[in-house]
Order: structure tokens, then C-alpha cells, then sequence
């Protein structure tokens, strides 16, 4: 994604087994999760997750656009993933792209696999992701965030899809890639996961990695996940708790 | 109940309430929303801003990237204002290439920018006639409550006055800079409900606009663009009058743009 050339490969991991931030391989970057930030939206969320920024909104179940796409039996879940051109270091043009259909593509069936869409037939689910800043790991924090957005807007769900990106690292495999473990590591490995079955429902792959580091990786993500499952909960009952010590819900 | 019939039966009770100088949110004609703005807001860009008036939301992000000057300016920079009205920030708005509401907001914001000149062009030139910076403005809409114009040239000017070129990076000099700003543009954009004109329109009361008009002003007191929008019309007298509380709206927006929120 960068620009920079391959003279300027950086330490990814120092002798003392840090990362390039300081983190320890099995170490998620900083989280900060925001529901219900828009007023627009039927249900929003804001994920802040190292240097991303990204926004995600859902509106529906509402009438299908365009029309053809309806269906007689379940509602229809329509995902868009979008870049601003301020996003990246190169500014990105704004319009669709190979890389955003395709992983609108995959974060859309991603929901489909756990929304109960029989619920609300001949309807559309619409679920909007923005990324405002970007610093790898853009589609797992947009699965954060419209998952968050989906519970916010009330749509019925067998549960939240936390998710994370697990890469190689300087030979070692490593949680919740950055930028520069991303561009110069060797193996970069999303996944969502459902937690109350253990699957996963996302899952992509780019790089090399032998079978027991994948093993090893599978490992290290689901554990992640579920660090994650834990702060988007979090993040749920702030926005919907009441009473004297209780959020603004 | 359908979406439309809901829409209409609210004009109808904006338009009684405008009658009585009143509106739907409690506020007077001529009292905007609270205005808020946080500078830097977006870290990959040279300068960034997000902008919110009462519930309406906007990001406008800054890149300055080299180019080529355009062969009829070989002095001067180059500088593109493009807005994104995504269906993210409301239900009407479909994805897609922009549609002519976005680009009559990029195009009211530029003619602003262009007009006061906020940025002066030729310091953006590298090499005459060879090589010069061209600056995106790139405006995101997050939550559309009505009232995009003034929005967008908000968050626009905050995001330029909080630039920096990015000089080293291209290997054009030896240290980034801040971008200079001269001039500080703000538009101030009024609907007529029935006889009255109210600024800082919700999207419920664009909805019921019987003509939308927009003005931008600057520091040293020049109106700098215009825009009628919607269906409607507005006599001279009218325009002189919304001329007069857009300047009044300018000073006090002007302030925020600089300084923080109010």
C-alpha cells in the first residue's frame, strides 16, 4: 500500500521479542469503540483501533433498492465498504474499486451467515462502512463497526462478529498487524469469528505461511477475537445501560 | 404510513410554525445551531477537520500531492474541492458516482475557496509551466441534517488553515510547511418557509423549502459566491436582507473556524 521503498525495511521485531509499537506478538493494538454516534443512521458505531478510524451504519429493514435484488423469503444484506480519499498516504480516488466490491463482497456474506434475515423478507439490510484513516486491518475494524451498527439498529443476530487480522512477522506469528508488519511481514491472515460457535465466517489469506504456523495463526486469532468480543460488549453496555452510575441511553 | 406522506404532513407544520416565527427544533429564524469543530481529526491527511452543526456531521480532509500546472495557469497550483454525500450519512442518498446534490456542494464550497482566495495558487507552483502542488479538498459527509454547504466550506477551511505541505516527503524541499491561508470564506445558507427565512436549515425544513440561498462571505467584508438552490424564488429585497445576517453569521463562524467551538 505504501510508498516507501524496500530500503527502508524496518526492524519488525526487536532481539527482546517487541514489535515495531512496543507490542508483544500476541498483543491487540488500542480500541476505542463508540455506538450510536450517528442520527441518521437506524444503528452506528465509531472504531478507533490503532491508527484506523473507521464509521459504519446500518439502515434497515427497509424497502429494496434497486428493486430486482428483493426476495420473497429473507431480507437482502447489502454491504458497502468505502475508502475517503484522505484515508491513505497516496490519496486514494474516490469511487468503487476492485479491492472495496471485493471485500464489500466478503464482509456481506460475513452478516449474512449470522443475521436471522428470514425475519424481514422482501426487505434490505443496508450496511455502510467508511474508512476515515487507515492503518491495516481496515476491513476487521469495519466488521467490528457494523456489527456494533447492526446490534445498535436492533436487527436480531445468532451473535457479534469480532475479528482481527493475524500475520507473520519477522518469522513469528503475530496479532492485530500495523501498517509497516503488513507491508514488509511475510503473511497476513483476517478472520471473524463467531463466538458462541467458534467458526469462522471470514477468513482471507495473503502471504506464506507453513501448516503449523497456520495452525499456530488460526489459534492466535480466535483467542484474539475473543478479546475483542469482550470490548464490543463492553462498548454495547455503555451505550445501552441506565440508572445513577449508567451511560446516555 | 409511507416515507412521503410523513414528509408532507411535516412541511405542513414547518410552514405553520414558520408562520409564527417559530420552528420545529425551538429555535428563532435567524439562530444557528451549535457549532462545533475538531481540527486534525483525520492523521493520513496533510490536514484535516471534522465539523458538526447541531446534528449534521462532516470530515474534509486535505492531500497536496506534485502535479502539472493547467497550460492556461503555468504559475499557479492546482486546487480541487470534491464532496461525498454517501448513503452513510442519510437514507436519500444512494451509492454510486456523485449526484448533482454533491456536486453542487463541491462546486458552492470551490467557487468560495476559489473566489476569496483562501489559498493563494501561485505559491503552489513549483516550476512554472512544468510542476506544481495540486491540493484535494475532500469533504465526507458522516450524518446529513440539512445544511451541507455550510458544513463542508466549514470543515474545508478548518482542514486547510491546519495543513502542512508535505515538501519532504515528495523531495521537494527540505522540511514540510504549513500551508498558507489568506483569506477565511464561510458560507451561511437560508430556506424560505412561507414569507420568513430562516438560516441554518434542518434536513425536515430543506425538505419544506419554498428556495434555499446561500452567501459566502469573508473577513474583509466581500461577498465571495451565491448560490439560489431548490424550488423557489427570492426578491432583491430578500437578498439584500439574507446578505446582511450572513455577514452577521460570517464573524461569529469565522471565529469557530479559528479557534474551536461555539
Amino acid at each position: 500500500m505504501g510508498s516507501v521503498g524496500a530500503k527502508d525495511v524496518p526492524v519488525l521485531l526487536s532481539p527482546d521479542g517487541l514489535r515495531i509499537d512496543g507490542r508483544r506478538l500476541d498483543e491487540l493494538r488500542p480500541m476505542k469503540i463508540q455506538v450510536g454516534q450517528l442520527h441518521n443512521a437506524d444503528g452506528s458505531a465509531f472504531v478507533e483501533w490503532g491508527m484506523n478510524k473507521v464509521m459504519a451504519a446500518v439502515y434497515g429493514p427497509r424497502e429494496v433498492h434497486p428493486r430486482h435484488l428483493q426476495q420473497n423469503n429473507k431480507a437482502v444484506i447489502q454491504c458497502k465498504y468505502n475508502m475517503a480519499a484522505f484515508s491513505v498516504d497516496e490519496r486514494k480516488r474516490p469511487g468503487l474499486d476492485r479491492r472495496s466490491q471485493e471485500i464489500s463482497k466478503v464482509i456481506g456474506e460475513a452478516f449474512e451467515s449470522v443475521v436471522f434475515a428470514e425475519e424481514y423478507p422482501r426487505t434490505s439490510i443496508d450496511i455502510y462502512i467508511e474508512v476515515l484513516q487507515a492503518n491495516a486491518g481496515t476491513r476487521c475494524a469495519g466488521l467490528v463497526a457494523a456489527s456494533l451498527a447492526l446490534a445498535d439498529a436492533g436487527i436480531p443476530m445468532v451473535d457479534l462478529l469480532p475479528a482481527v487480522a493475524v500475520g507473520k512477522v519477522a518469522g513469528k506469528i503475530a496479532l492485530d498487524l500495523k501498517k509497516e508488519e503488513d507491508n514488509f511481514g511475510e503473511a497476513d491472515l483476517p478472520m471473524a469469528l463467531v463466538p458462541q460457535s467458534g467458526r469462522l465466517v471470514l477468513l482471507q489469506m495473503e502471504g506464506h505461511m507453513t501448516e503449523p504456523e497456520l495452525a499456530e495463526a488460526l489459534e492466535l486469532g480466535v483467542q484474539g477475537c475473543r478479546e475483542i468480543y469482550e470490548k464490543m460488549k463492553q462498548a454495547l453496555r455503555e451505550r445501552y445501560s441506565v440508572g445513577p452510575a449508567g451511560g446516555s441511553a | 404510513m409511507s416515507e412521503e406522506v410523513a414528509a408532507e404532513i411535516l412541511t405542513t407544520h414547518i410552514l405553520d410554525l414558520a408562520a409564527e416565527g417559530k420552528r420545529l427544533d425551538g429555535r428563532g429564524p435567524d439562530e444557528y445551531r451549535k457549532v462545533s469543530i475538531e481540527p486534525g481529526f483525520v492523521a493520513t491527511a496533510d490536514g484535516s477537520a471534522l465539523v458538526r452543526i447541531g446534528t449534521t456531521a462532516v470530515v474534509s480532509g486535505i492531500k497536496l500531492e506534485p502535479g502539472k500546472p493547467f497550460p492556461d495557469t503555468p504559475n499557479a497550483g492546482v486546487l480541487t474541492t470534491n464532496a461525498e454525500l454517501i448513503p452513510l450519512s442519510n437514507a436519500i442518498f444512494e451509492p454510486g458516482p456523485p449526484q448533482p446534490g454533491a456536486i453542487e456542494v463541491s462546486r458552492v464550497v470551490d467557487r468560495a475557496i476559489r473566489a476569496a482566495e483562501t489559498v493563494d495558487l501561485t505559491r503552489l507552483c513549483v516550476t512554472p509551466g512544468e510542476k506544481s502542488w495540486v491540493c484535494y479538498v475532500d469533504i465526507h459527509v458522516l450524518d446529513h441534517s440539512g445544511n451541507l454547504i455550510d458544513a463542508a466550506l466549514l470543515a474545508a477551511l478548518a482542514a486547510l488553515t491546519h495543513s502542512t505541505v508535505p515538501a519532504k516527503r515528495f523531495e521537494i524541499a527540505e522540511s514540510d510547511y504549513p500551508l498558507e491561508v489568506h483569506h477565511f470564506p464561510v458560507e451561511c445558507t437560508f430556506v424560505r418557509l412561507g414569507d420568513t427565512i430562516v438560516v441554518d436549515p434542518t434536513f425536515d425544513e430543506e425538505r419544506a423549502a419554498q428556495g434555499r440561498i446561500t452567501v459566502a462571505t469573508d473577513e474583509v467584508g466581500r461577498v465571495v459566491a451565491m448560490q439560489k438552490g431548490l424550488v423557489g424564488a427570492f426578491s432583491p429585497d430578500d437578498v439584500k436582507e439574507v446578505v446582511r445576517r450572513a455577514f452577521a453569521h460570517g464573524e461569529r463562524l469565522r471565529a469557530v473556524a479559528k479557534g474551536g467551538s461555539a
